[in-house]
This record gives structure tokens, C-alpha cells and sequence, in this order.
């Protein structure tokens, strides 16, 4: 049986997710912008999902934007500012590429992170001023878990950049974090279903009064003229599902998940010599999200130990994976100054919702026995 | 039985090759490796390739990864490649890339995971002479590959499998359709698989280093033509030159770069009895007496002796008769009949 690792790349659907979906493809199934009573029970499927999103995301549900997944969310938040107000944008040097890359793709700037992933604050005023019209700082990493002080952002951004928005990829955090209060002072919050038990291809784009979106997608109208095209409202109705039953469960997953991710990371700690967790002194995680554990292991390649862990049906990450599936080196590491040869041997467990006990156990087994088969042959 | 795994680079020969593997009844586990992020259309380890590779080993019923070696790939061929053309000579990357990733990264890559066989698609065999493992020319002449493998010894001649080599193209496409394999009509691939089509080497080491222009002369010193770049002018090359018809065919017999200069002649100009090396090694141990070379990947066979230095690499051929030389950078293979019993780099005269 597999033993599922990977829940920063997608989670399992939630049963009740499932559930919920399954009627609105057979019977709920009318087009929300008809005028109908079918087109109407559709839309009030769209009404009760956006409420939902908005109270999770701590926003009004007319500032909910439905989209087709979180780097659609990122790119209307980043793209469509840019397109409506001009100037300049800047992220830190550790976004998801959903962001980092449509910033680069305009010539933005992009801020370094200290080695334990936390943003800069001081480089980020040095790259604020009045030309800049858009700050995106990320809620957790994708890859080591690490948490942004949004707050400071926020303050740092309004006192040097008085004309910018702030944006913030929260795709990582809702399972982990009250997106609602720490999101607070961002203008634009990504979120993506398929990190919180949804299913793929839909997410969402708070839009806070601040901020002024010209549309990526036009025609239809739909969302407010802010994002053309009919809803997905299987899945609308799925994503608003599993964020309503992640948040009731979060109070008790969160202590849950980080006490597994705890005994993962420090049973790895303790079976291997040459190991480094990411971002982590003295094995205070404090400033991680509770799922995440990120090794680098000296002497070891991610693509062979990700081979072994395999065959030990252990079903893990390194960093980001390119559209080939090969293993990409991961800029996320270089920004924080990890060392170019311990970085190509990093490893990337990620705990969810459906973690168990037995789950860690097996990594506990194979994680070292894998380093250890790989080293000998080096 | 054994625990193979099988290179496949989205072609039609790897993906015939991981087929009678698992026919023979091997534990195969296929892998695709991804050498070269930049731009390219003539190579093997696109995005689409990869995809064909994957489709092949669905059907095939085996594993499939995809494993990222295009760090070494840029410092140990693409960089060469890129120095030799500078320095004035003339690399062979796929030679360096069989040298460096398929036949000593990836055979690591399989020590690690518990693979004691690797396999490729290259049309050659892997044959055995009482005790002595040999690389023989494939079964379809006209597509052999020995030539490209010539570096490999023991250790890796021990371990490795080419099941396509006793088959001839025509064959390995028949068998692929029979199997209805998504590659079984796809087209060789052709040239450097980093170096785009429409570009070309120009465009590729324009990129990356200073082009510089070139006099053309003839033996006399007298001025015939001129080339854009002097740093993708070879010896021995006869095309590319514009000289027009009227002096017969003509070779570049010089280069000197520094003076911008690349003098040109009849081949008789290009002669020579006997061809310096560098690298000199042996598939097994030194081979005195009459041997044949090969010095491009499908040039004629000619016939000589070499010595060389074991401690240094450093050797010389003394050809039966004179032969035109060449160029610095260009790989050597040594055969006795259709046997690769070594190979070299040729060095400057």
C-alpha cells in the first residue's frame, strides 16, 4: 500500500468533497449565468461556495474570484494589476514559480530571503517605491513550509510603496494557517482546492476593494467581470466543501500533523549522520507549517532516493518537478544559501490530513535505509 | 533474470530495445534522461520525447523516470563543446556524452538503485571473446554505432546490453509497429541533439563565444574567398566554402586562427603517414599488429598500426598508406575486423 508523502503537490479529494461534486454533474448540472430554474439552483450551488470561501479567506463574498486553479489566481493578482495600473512589481526570491515567473517574465524585482526562509525586510524597502504597483510575498513555502510575517510586509509596503497592492500566494496555508487573520492586510489571496482535499483545476482570488483587476479572460461576464468563462461548479462546489471541513478539523489536525511531522523529522535526524532540515535551527519549527519536513542529505541525489523510497511504496518529493517530471534544482534552496551539492540531495516529505501514524513509520524504515544504500554505492 | 534498466530516449531502436528485454524476461525499469534545457528540435530528451518514452513503457508494461542529468551534461559536453570550437577543434559531444553520462553517470545512477545491467538502443553488439568482452559492429551496417561506444571497457562492457544490435533498422521499425508503439515511425534523430535546427552551430556558439572572420588562400598565399567564422571551419572540410568551381575540389589543409587565415588545397595537401593521438586507451589490453580506423561516425575504415604510451595516453598511428588528417578533437576508433579494441582522440600534428 502506498504511503502517501506528497500532500504539498496535491491532497486526496475529501470524501465529503466527493460527495458534494457528484450531484451538481447529474443533476444540479444548469449554467449558473442562465435564467432558469436550473441556471438559478446552479447559481445559488455558486452563492453558498462563495460564502464559504469568503468566510475561510476572511473576505466579503463579492471580493471572491472562482478560478481555474491557484497559478490562474496568481497571475490574475499579478497579471491583472499589472495590466490595469502599469509599473512594477516584486516578489521574493522563494515564490512558487507561478508567481516568481510571471514577475520575471516583466522584468520585476525580487527580494532575497535570510537562510531560515523568512523574507528580508529591510531589502524589500530597498526594492519599494513609488513606481511599484504590486508586492507578492508568499504565506508558506511550498517547499520547506516556512512562514511569511505578513503583517510587517504589509507595513514595510505601505510606508515604501504607497501605490502597491499586496498579493499573497496562501495555496500552502489553509490546511496550516488562519488564512483569514494572517491574510488580513493582503489585498489579493490565492488560493488552490487541490492543497485542501478539492479537487484540480479550480481555486480562488480574493479581490479586496484596494486592488483593481483588468481580466486575463474576457467574455461572459461571469465573476464580476473579473473572470470570464462559465464556473466550474462541481468543482466550486467541492473546493467550498473540503475548506469548510478543513477549517472545522483544523483546530485538532494542526497539533495532529505537527506532532507525525515531529517524530518524522526527528527520527530522520537521529537514524542519519550528514542530514540537514531546511530552514530549521535547533529543531525549532515554530515558523513552519505543521505538514512540512524538508531534509537535504549529503552525498545522496533526490532522483535516486526518491527511486528506493518508491519501491518502498514511500510516495515523496525533492523540489519543484519541471513539466518532464524530471528534478529541477530547486531555487527555493539557493535562495537561502544552501549549498548547490546538499541541495541536489534534498528530499521533501509532506504531511495531510490523511496522514497516519503507520505512514511515518514506513518513512522512518526507508528514509534511512535508502540514504544509506545510496551512500554505500557512492 | 536480471534487474535492468533500459536508457530510452523516446526513440524507435531504445523503445525496441526495453521490449525484448522484457520479452527476455528481465526486470526492466525504464529511464528517460533529461540532458539539455535549452532550446532544441533535432534531440533526444524534449518534453515530447519524453512523453513518447513514457507511452512506450506504459505499453510495455514497465516503470518509467525521468532522470535530470543536464548539470553534468553542460560541464562535461556541452561546455567542452563549446571550449573545443574556441580552442580550434573539432568535439565530438555525442562520443563525450556516451563517455561521461550514459556509460559512467548513469551506470553510477544504477549502482545506486541495484541495477547491476544497463541497457541502451544503440545499434552495436556486445560480444565475447574468450573472457574478453568486445563492442562488434551492429548487425545493420548502415546504421552501426560501435563507433560512438568505442571508449567503454571492461567494467562497463560487463554490464551492459544492446538488444537491438543483431536486428537491422528495418527490423526494429517492423517490430515496433507490430508492438504499435507510438515510436515506431518516428524519424532518426540527426546532428547535436542541443543544437537547434534552423540555427544551427552558428547560432548556438554565436550565443556563447566571438565568432570571428576569416581569409580563405590557397597554397601561395593568394586570397580565394572568406568564411563568417573561423571558429566552425574543420580540417578537412570541403563544403560550406563557396570557392566555386574552378580550382577543383579543394579542402581546408590550415587554420590559423589568430591570423584569421584558413588555407586551402587539393587533398593530396592533407597526407600524412601517420596521425598523433592523445587519450589512447583500450578496451582491453593493447592490440600490436594491423588494425583498422574509423574516424567519424560512419567514415570508411582505413588500415595502419598504432603505439602508444600506457602511462600518458599519448600515441601515433603509422598508416598502411597516407591518409588525410584529422581533426585535432575528432575521436579515433581502433578495430580488429568488426571488433572495437580501442580508440583516441586525434591530437595536433
Amino acid at each position: 500500500m502506498a504511503h502517501y508523502l506528497d500532500h504539498a503537490a496535491t491532497t486526496p479529494v475529501r470524501p465529503g468533497a466527493v460527495e458534494a461534486m457528484l450531484p451538481v454533474l447529474t443533476e444540479t448540472y444548469g449554467n449558473p449565468s442562465g435564467a432558469h430554474r436550473m441556471a438559478r439552483a446552479a447559481n445559488h450551488l455558486l452563492d453558498d461556495a462563495r460564502d464559504t470561501m469568503a468566510t475561510a479567506l476572511g473576505a466579503e463574498p463579492g471580493q471572491i474570484v472562482f478560478t481555474g486553479g491557484g497559478t490562474e489566481a496568481d497571475s490574475l493578482a499579478i497579471r491583472g494589476t499589472l495590466d490595469a495600473a502599469g509599473g512594477v512589481a516584486v516578489c521574493t526570491a522563494i515564490e512558487h514559480h507561478a508567481v516568481l515567473d510571471p514577475i520575471e517574465y516583466v522584468g520585476g524585482r525580487v527580494v532575497p530571503v535570510a537562510p531560515n526562509g523568512v523574507i528580508d525586510l529591510n531589502a524589500l524597502a530597498d526594492a519599494l517605491d513609488e513606481s511599484v504597483t504590486l508586492v507578492s510575498v508568499m504565506l508558506a513555502n511550498n517547499e520547506t513550509g516556512v512562514i511569511q510575517p505578513l503583517d510587517e510586509v504589509a507595513t514595510v509596503v505601505r510606508e515604501h510603496a504607497p501605490a502597491a497592492v499586496l498579493h499573497t500566494d496562501a495555496v500552502q496555508a489553509l490546511c496550516w494557517l488562519d488564512v483569514a487573520a494572517l491574510a488580513a492586510e493582503a489585498d489579493l489571496v490565492s488560493v488552490s482546492a487541490h492543497k485542501f482535499g478539492g479537487p484540480k483545476g479550480v481555486g480562488a482570488l480574493v479581490v479586496r476593494d484596494r486592488a483593481v483587476l483588468s481580466p486575463l479572460l474576457r467574455g461572459g461576464g461571469q465573476e464580476r467581470d473579473r473572470r470570464g468563462g462559465t464556473q466550474n461548479v462541481p468543482g466550486i462546489v467541492a473546493m467550498a466543501t473540503a475548506a469548510a471541513e478543513t477549517l472545522a478539523e483544523r483546530p485538532t489536525a494542526v497539533p495532529r500533523v505537527s506532532a507525525l511531522r515531529d517524530r518524522l523529522a526527528d527520527g530522520i535526524r537521529d537514524a542519519v549522520d550528514g542530514v540537514t532540515e531546511s530552514g530549521v535551527a535547533d529543531r525549532d519549527r515554530r515558523h513552519k507549517t505543521a505538514n512540512l519536513c524538508h531534509l537535504c542529505f549529503a552525498g545522496v541525489e533526490s532522483e535516486a532516493l526518491l527511486f528506493l523510497l518508491e519501491r518502498q511504496e514511500i510516495m515523496a518529493s525533492a523540489a519543484s518537478s519541471c513539466a518532464s517530471g524530471a528534478m529541477d534544482p530547486s531555487h527555493v534552496l539557493a535562495a537561502m544559501g544552501v549549498d548547490r551539492r546538499l541541495a541536489a540531495g534534498s528530499l521533501r516529505l509532506s504531511l495531510g490530513y490523511s496522514t497516519t501514524d503507520a505512514d511515518v513509520d514506513a518513512a522512518l524504515a526507508a528514509v534511512p535505509a535508502a540514504v544509506g544504500q545510496i551512500r554505500a554505492a557512492g | 533474470m536480471a534487474r535492468v534498466m533500459v536508457g530510452m530516449s523516446g526513440g524507435v531502436d531504445s523503445s525496441v530495445a526495453a521490449s525484448l528485454l522484457v520479452d527476455a524476461g528481465h526486470d526492466v525499469v525504464g529511464v528517460t534522461l533529461k540532458l539539455w534545457g535549452g532550446e532544441s528540435d533535432s534531440g533526444c530528451c524534449s518534453v515530447s520525447d519524453v512523453d513518447d518514452a513514457r507511452r512506450v513503457a506504459r505499453r510495455l508494461g514497465i516503470e518509467h523516470y525521468v532522470f535530470n542529468f543536464g548539470e553534468d551534461f553542460d560541464r562535461f559536453v556541452v561546455d567542452p563543446y563549446v571550449a573545443d570550437h574556441e580552442a580550434g577543434r573539432t568535439p565530438n559531444p555525442c562520443v563525450e556524452c556516451n563517455r561521461h553520462i550514459k556509460f559512467d553517470k548513469l551506470i553510477r545512477r544504477a549502482d545506486a538503485l541495484g541495477f547491476a545491467t544497463i541497457a541502451t538502443g544503440h545499434h552495436a553488439r556486445v560480444v565475447d571473446d574468450a573472457g574478453v568482452r568486445r563492442i562488434a559492429r551492429g548487425a545493420d551496417h548502415a546504421k552501426d554505432q560501435s563507433y560512438v561506444l568505442h571508449m567503454l571497457g571492461q567494467s562497463q562492457l560487463a554490464r551492459l546490453l544492446l538488444p537491438v544490435g543483431d536486428m537491422t533498422k528495418d527490423d526494429v521499425r517492423a517490430r515496433a509497429a507490430d508492438l504499435d508503439l507510438i515510436t515506431a515511425t518516428k524519424p532518426d534523430s540527426q546532428d547535436v541533439c542541443f543544437i537547434h535546427s534552423e540555427g544551427g552551430r552558428a547560432a548556438f556558439l554565436g550565443d556563447r563565444i566571438p565568432l570571428r572572420p576569416a581569409r580563405l588562400v590557397d597554397g601561395d598565399g593568394a586570397e580565394v574567398g572568406s568564411v563568417t567564422s573561423v571558429e566552425l571551419v574543420t580540417i578537412g572540410q570541403r563544403r560550406g566554402l563557396n570557392l566555386g568551381g574552378d580550382g577543383g575540389r579543394r579542402y581546408v589543409v590550415d587554420i590559423d586562427r589568430r591570423a584569421g587565415v584558413v588555407t586551402v588545397g587539393p587533398r593530396e595537401d592533407l597526407l600524412v603517414e601517420h596521425q598523433p593521438l592523445h587519450d589512447v586507451a583500450w578496451s582491453h589490453q593493447p592490440v600490436d599488429g594491423a588494425l583498422t580506423f574509423q574516424c567519424s561516425a560512419h567514415g570508411t575504415p582505413r588500415g595502419g598500426t598504432v603505439t602508444a604510451d600506457a602511462e600518458t595516453g599519448v600515441g601515433l598511428i603509422a598508416w598502411d598508406e597516407p591518409q588525410p588528417r584529422v581533426a585535432e578533437g575528432q575521436s579515433i576508433a581502433f578495430y580488429t575486423g568488426d571488433r572495437v579494441v580501442g580508440g583516441a582522440t586525434a591530437a595536433h600534428r
